[in-house]
C-alpha cells in the first residue's frame, strides 16, 4: 500500500463530490431535513386529547370530577353529549378519543354504598395511546377519589380511611419527565447517519461505471486496498461532519440531556461510520448502475433501521426469531450505545457489548469491501 | 380514442409481462415487508425485566411479590439483596424496572398505615416505562383492595373502613379491546407500501421511457398526450388496486386482524387514495430527467410523507405547524380510512372528509403533472 497513490484517490474523491452539487446536497441538506421532520414528527407524548362526556347526573360532584379532566394537561373536553347514541358517534367520528360516562346515580351510591364508577369508553384504534390514556384517566379518578375520602372523613370527623393502603412510589430515572423525544431523538441521529452514509457511498463506484472512468481507474497501479480506503475516507470526513452536526441538533436544538463523555461519543459514532460506509462500498462495487444501488443502499438502512434497530420500537418485545434477526442489523448496537451514552451517560466500558460488535462488524465489511473490488472490466 | 389507450394498456402489461424483476419486486418485498412490520412494529409491553428487593421478608410482601412474578407483563430476573444490586441492575440495563419492599412495610399495613412501595424505572424508552408504570399500578391496587376486603372480611378493619368511599374507572377499550398493536400497525402497513410502490413505479416507467428513447417513439404515433397519460396510469391503478388487496389479505389473514366495515367504502378511499399516488408519480417524472433523479426526489417526497402520515406516532402529539403540513399527505386521509373500515366498520357518513381530501389531493396533484407533462413534451 503506498500513502502516495491514497492520497491520489482521496484528492480526486473530495474533488469529485466538490464539483457535485447533488450529492452534496444529499450529504449536507437530507441530515438537517430528515432531523427537523423526525425530530419533530416522532413523538409519542400524550397530550390535549378530546374528551367528550356523557354526564347523566350533572351534579356538583360529577362537575367537579369532569374539572379535574380538564384541568389536567392530558385531556381536553370538547363535546358534552346527552346520548349514548351521540357519544358513539363522537367516538366513531374520531371527534374525541376518550368518552367518559357518568352515571345517573354517581353522588347516591357514594354516599349510599361508598363506591361509584364512570365508564371510560377509550377508541383503542391506536393501542399505545389507548393505554397511556387510560392510566392518565385512571390517575385523574384517583386522585379524585382520595380528596372526596378526605372530605368524607373531615365531615363525619372520623380518621381518614386508607384504602389504598399500598402507595407507589416511583421515581424515574435518566428520563425524569418521561419525555419520548429524549428516547427518540439519540435513534433519530442513528437513522439520519446510517441513510446518509449508506446513499454516499454506495454510488462511488457504480459512477465510475457509468461514467466511463472505471477503464481509466482499472488502468492505473491503484490495488484495490488503496482504492477502497481512498474513497471512503472523504466520505468518512463528511459522515463525521453529519455526525457532528445531527449530535449538536439533537443536543442544542431539541435539548436531549446529554450526560455521557465525548470520547465515547466520537468512539462509537466512528465505529457505525465505518461500518455504514463500508457496506454502502460493497454495495457499489456489486451493482454497476447508480439507481440500482441507491435502490438497495436504500433497502439495507432504512427498513430494519426503523424497525429492527429499537431506535422507537422496543426489541425486547418482539419475537424470539426477529430479535435474532436484530443482531444483524448494524444499527440496533449504535442506538444502543447513543441512546446509553446520552441519557445514562454510560462509558465506553459499560457499552463494550455494542462496541465489540461494531469493530466485528466494521472488520468484516472492511474485509469484504477490499476483497469486493477485482481490477476486471467484464 | 379508446382504441389508441387500449393499445397502451396493452402495450404495458406485456412490458410487465416480460419483466420478470418487476413482477418480483410487485409480489415479494411487500409481502416481507408486511410481516417484518407485523411482527417488529409494536408499542405492546410484556414481560419487562424487572429486580425484587425485599427487605422486609414477611407473608405480605411475599404476596405482593408474587402478583408480579405470575403476571405477564413483568419478569422478575433477579432477587437483589443489596441496594447496589438494584443500582448496577438499572445502570446496565438487566433491568428496566426495580421494586422495592422497605423493612417495615408489613408493620405500616397492619397499623392501618400507608405503607410505601418503591419503585425504579429507566425511562430511557419513556413509552415502555409509562405503560408498565400503568400495569404496576394497576396490580398494587388490586393487591391493595383484595388485602382490605380480607381485613374486612376477618372484621378487623375497625369501623372507619367498613364503608370505603371510591371512585373507580370501568376503561372500556372500544374497536380493539387487547389492545393489540397489530391490529394497528397491519392496516397502516398496507396504505405506506402501497404510497411507496405505486409512486416510484409510476414515476419510474415514464422516466425510464425518455431514458431509453421510447418517449420520443411513442410521441411520433397519432396517440395525445392525454390519452398517453391515461394509457400509462390506467395499469398502475389496476396493479396498486391489486397489490392493495393482495398485501390486505395476506396481513389481515396471516396476523387475523378483523375486518368490521365495508369493503366498497374500502374501495373507494383506495381508489382515491391511488388517484393521489398517481398524480404524485406523474410529477416526479415531469421534474426528473433521469431514473436516479427520480429516485431522489421520490425519496424526498415520500419519506417526509411516511413520517407525517401518522403510521406509527401520533399526529396530535406533533407540534401545529407540522400537523398543518399533514393535510397535505395523502397517506394520512387513507390510513384514517383504512383503519376506520377495518377497526371501527363506520361508512361514509363519518368519512366523507377524509374521501374528500384525497379527492381534492388527488385531482390537484394530476391536473398540475399533466399540465407539466405537456409542457415537458414539447
Amino acid at each position: 500500500m503506498r500513502l502516495r497513490r491514497l492520497k491520489a484517490i482521496a484528492v480526486k474523491e473530495v474533488l469529485q463530490i466538490l464539483r457535485d452539487p447533488r450529492s452534496l446536497m444529499i450529504a449536507l441538506l437530507m441530515p438537517f431535513m430528515q432531523m427537523i421532520l423526525l425530530g419533530y414528527g416522532i413523538s409519542l407524548d400524550v397530550k390535549h386529547l378530546p374528551v367528550c362526556v356523557f354526564d347523566r347526573e350533572a351534579s356538583q360532584n360529577s362537575q367537579a370530577l369532569l374539572k379535574r379532566f380538564q384541568a389536567s394537561d392530558y385531556f381536553t373536553i370538547v363535546a358534552n353529549y346527552q346520548s349514548y347514541r351521540a357519544v358513539t358517534a363522537g367516538l366513531d367520528a374520531g371527534t374525541c378519543r376518550l368518552a367518559l360516562v357518568i352515571p345517573p346515580d354517581f353522588t347516591e351510591r357514594l354516599s349510599d354504598v361508598g363506591t361509584s364508577s364512570v365508564q371510560a369508553l377509550v377508541d383503542a384504534t391506536d393501542d399505545n395511546t389507548a393505554n397511556i390514556a387510560m392510566g392518565y384517566a385512571e390517575a385523574v379518578v384517583s386522585g379524585f377519589s382520595s380528596d372526596i375520602r378526605l372530605e368524607t372523613a373531615a365531615a363525619s370527623g372520623s380518621a381518614t380511611q386508607t384504602i389504598q393502603p399500598v402507595a407507589v412510589q416511583s421515581r424515574v430515572w435518566f428520563n425524569e419527565d418521561l419525555t419520548s423525544r429524549n428516547f427518540i431523538i439519540p435513534g433519530v441521529v442513528a437513522l439520519v447517519m446510517a441513510l446518509v452514509g449508506a446513499q454516499l457511498t454506495s454510488l462511488t463506484i457504480a459512477r465510475e461505471w457509468e461514467r466511463g472512468t472505471m477503464e481509466l481507474l482499472v488502468s492505473t497501479p491503484v490495488t484495490p486496498t488503496e482504492l477502497m480506503l481512498g474513497k471512503l475516507l472523504p466520505y468518512f470526513g463528511i459522515g463525521l461532519l453529519d455526525a457532528v452536526f445531527c449530535l449538536a441538533f439533537a443536543v442544542f436544538w431539541f435539548e436531549v440531556p446529554f450526560r455521557g463523555t465525548l470520547v465515547t461519543l466520537f468512539l462509537t459514532t466512528s465505529l457505525f461510520l465505518v461500518v455504514v460506509l463500508g457496506i454502502g462500498y460493497l454495495i457499489s462495487t456489486a451493482i454497476r448502475s447508480q439507481v440500482g444501488a441507491a435502490q438497495i443502499g436504500l433497502l439495507v438502512t432504512l427498513l430494519p433501521t426503523t424497525l429492527l434497530s429499537g431506535y422507537a420500537f422496543p426489541i425486547d418485545q418482539m419475537p424470539p426469531a426477529v430479535q435474532a434477526v436484530t443482531y444483524l442489523v448494524f444499527a440496533r448496537y449504535y442506538v444502543t450505545s447513543l441512546k446509553a451514552v446520552f441519557l445514562k451517560g454510560s462509558g465506553v466500558l459499560d457499552l463494550m457489548e455494542p462496541i465489540l460488535a461494531m469493530i466485528v462488524y466494521a472488520g468484516v465489511v472492511a474485509v469484504l469491501a477490499a476483497r469486493a473490488f477485482r481490477k476486471r472490466l467484464d | 380514442m379508446f382504441d389508441r389507450i387500449w393499445q397502451m394498456l396493452i402495450k404495458e402489461f406485456l412490458e410487465l409481462k416480460r419483466d420478470k424483476w418487476a413482477r418480483f419486486r410487485l409480489v415479494v418485498p411487500p409481502l416481507i415487508q408486511m410481516l417484518i412490520f407485523g411482527y417488529a412494529a409494536t408499542f405492546e409491553v410484556y414481560h419487562v425485566p424487572t429486580i425484587v428487593l425485599d427487605r422486609d421478608h414477611t407473608m405480605e410482601s411475599r404476596d405482593l411479590i408474587s402478583r408480579f412474578t405470575s403476571s405477564d407483563r413483568f419478569r422478575i430476573v433477579r432477587v437483589a439483596e443489596t441496594d447496589d444490586d438494584v443500582e448496577n441492575a438499572i445502570n446496565r440495563s438487566d433491568a428496566a424496572l426495580a421494586i422495592v419492599v422497605h423493612a417495615g412495610f408489613t408493620r405500616l399495613l397492619r397499623k392501618g398505615q400507608e405503607a410505601p412501595l418503591q419503585v425504579i424505572l429507566d425511562g430511557t424508552n419513556s413509552n415502555t416505562a409509562l405503560i408498565s408504570l400503568g400495569y404496576l399500578d394497576l396490580i398494587v391496587a388490586r393487591y391493595s383492595q383484595d388485602y382490605m376486603s380480607d381485613l374486612l372480611h376477618r372484621g378487623i378493619g375497625g369501623p372507619a373502613s367498613s364503608k370505603i368511599v371510591q371512585v373507580t374507572i370501568e376503561p372500556r377499550p372500544w374497536y380493539n379491546p387487547d389492545l393489540n398493536g397489530r391490529w394497528f400497525f397491519v392496516p397502516g402497513v398496507v396504505g405506506s407500501l402501497t404510497l411507496v410502490l405505486v409512486v416510484s413505479l409510476t414515476a419510474s416507467a415514464i422516466v425510464r421511457e425518455r431514458e431509453v428513447g421510447t418517449l420520443e417513439q411513442i410521441m411520433v404515433t397519432p396517440i395525445r398526450p392525454a390519452e398517453y397519460i391515461l394509457g400509462k396510469t390506467v395499469p398502475f391503478f389496476i396493479i396498486g388496486l391489486a397489490e392493495v388487496a393482495l398485501v390486505a389479505l395476506f396481513g389481515t389473514l396471516w396476523f387475523r386482524i378483523p375486518f368490521a366495515g365495508n369493503p366498497l367504502v374500502l374501495l373507494l378511499g383506495t381508489s382515491l387514495f391511488l388517484l393521489s399516488t398517481l398524480g404524485l408519480g406523474l410529477l416526479i417524472s415531469t421534474v426528473s430527467k433521469t431514473q436516479q433523479q427520480a429516485f431522489a426526489s421520490n425519496f424526498f417526497v415520500v419519506n417526509p410523507m411516511f413520517t407525517l402520515s401518522g403510521f406509527s406516532f401520533p399526529i396530535a402529539s406533533m407540534p401545529e405547524p407540522l400537523q398543518w403540513l399533514t393535510y397535505l399527505d395523502p397517506l394520512r386521509y387513507y390510513l384514517v380510512v383504512i383503519r376506520a373500515t377495518f377497526l371501527k366498520g363506520v361508512g361514509l357518513d363519518v368519512l366523507w372528509p377524509d374521501m374528500l381530501g384525497m379527492a381534492a389531493l388527488g385531482a390537484g396533484l394530476l391536473t398540475i403533472s399533466i399540465l407539466r407533462f405537456r409542457k415537458s413534451l414539447d
